[in-house]
């Protein structure tokens, strides 16, 4: 029973109180470029997430089987960044095969996602803090997804309605988007230090 | 910059003003917004991607009759990989106390759009002499707009610029301004100023 409070603590912890994009800046640029629309937003929120479930656990086990009983932890970062571009590729594969339309409708989401920091931060995140339990890892891969995803639904939804709103013309487009991520960021404050 | 055979000072001024990164591509956020809680900081994380930049802008330049397509994006990744690791361990080795302060933000460097966006957009295209240029220049972009950042956050949230107080006496510090949402909305207001003066210019 433990076990399971400790897997949901971590859960709620990286969804709400520490939220990669909003205490950590990962993923700034999809949450700002791609956040202009609920249902684009959503395509890309849940396309991060597969990956980054992948991408959290295939680096924490390479990690922990390959590259430290070897000692080549010298060359973690470019293992890191080639078994995300890896993933990305296989699940491009894998959908554009199995998922024509989930596929096509992911779009150019699918190869930007190597770029997205959130998913090489996130694998950053895990050795940093030194989490040594696979469950654990695979449920901050995907809190960490859904985490992102959150964040950027909420950013699309003000943002369509920012749309009908009189901003000052010198402020309109990337500064009041800015403005609003950091009236945001203020709001999920309140949940700092609820857990750990 | 595309139709016109590019000068050297064109290509340099581009980067710090009218190609900035940060101010008209919107690009390389995440570094941007994280690490300029200070001055020092931003200036350490300016300078390592002015290095990175600069030798990845050579290598891909050098290899740019090399590339695959397909195969492309992959390689400007490996090769990022390889020189953030350089200035990785540089850092942990001579300013250890800048790099715990950074922390994963350095590595994170590998996919900072503005490394990515200028080996596809120039060094992929141009020769070495070029792709130098412009890195410098727009590094030197990059670097400036961190600073200017890391200078108001630190100056608003402590009163002091590298750790010497220059505010006046019983000024209240915004303790605000070291967290997230300073770097928000500091920033957006900066972009705001920007387009207002561009308009004002046209």
């Amino acid at each position: 029973m433990d076990k399971i409070y400790v897997l949901l603590m971590a859960f709620i912890s990286i969804v709400i109180v520490n939220n990669l994009v909003f205490t950590k800046f990962l993923g700034i640029c999809p949450y700002l470029g791609v956040s202009g629309r609920i249902d684009m937003a959503f395509g890309m929120g849940m396309a991060v997430t597969f990956v980054v479930t992948l991408a959290g656990t295939l680096t924490w086990l390479i990690d922990h089987f390959v590259l430290m009983p070897y000692g080549l932890e010298v060359t973690r970062y470019i293992c890191y960044i080639l078994v995300i571009a890896g993933a990305v590729q296989l699940v491009e594969m894998y959908l554009r095969k199995f998922f024509p339309p989930l596929y096509e409708s992911f779009g150019i989401f699918l190869p930007l996602i190597t770029t997205n920091c959130a998913i090489l931060g996130l694998c950053l995140f895990i050795n940093l803090w030194g989490i040594d339990n696979f469950i654990e890892t695979v449920v901050l891969s995907f809190g960490a997804g859904i985490g992102f995803t959150l964040a950027i639904c909420i950013m699309a939804g003000i943002r369509e309605n920012l749309k009908t709103a009189d901003v000052p013309d010198s402020l309109k487009g990337a500064p009041i988007t800015l403005i609003t991520a950091g009236l945001l960021t203020l709001a999920f404050m309140g949940f700092a230090g609820m857990i750990k | 910059m595309e139709n016109k055979a590019p000068t050297v000072s064109n290509v340099f001024t581009a980067g710090l003003w009218r190609e900035n990164p940060i101010l008209r591509l919107l690009l390389g956020m995440c570094p941007t917004l994280a690490v300029t809680t200070a001055v020092k900081p931003a200036l350490t994380m300016g300078l390592s991607v002015i290095f990175v930049l600069l030798c990845s802008n050579i290598v891909v330049s050098l290899m740019r009759k090399l590339l695959k397509p397909h195969l492309r994006i992959l390689m400007f990744t490996l090769a990022i990989a390889t020189f953030v690791t350089i200035a990785d361990l540089f850092l942990k080795a001579f300013q250890p106390e800048m790099s715990a302060v950074l922390g994963p933000y350095v590595p994170l460097i590998i996919v900072n759009c503005i490394i990515i966006c200028r080996a596809e957009a120039c060094a992929s295209k141009n020769g070495l002499f070029v792709s130098v240029i412009d890195a410098i220049g727009m590094g030197i972009g990059f670097t400036v707009v961190l600073c200017i950042l890391g200078g108001i956050r630190e100056l608003l949230a402590t009163g002091m610029i590298f750790d010497i107080p220059v505010m006046w006496k019983g000024f209240m510090p915004l303790s605000a301004m070291r967290m997230p949402v300073g770097a928000f909305i500091t920033l957006g207001l900066i972009l705001g100023l920007v387009n207002m003066l561009t308009a004002k210019k046209s």
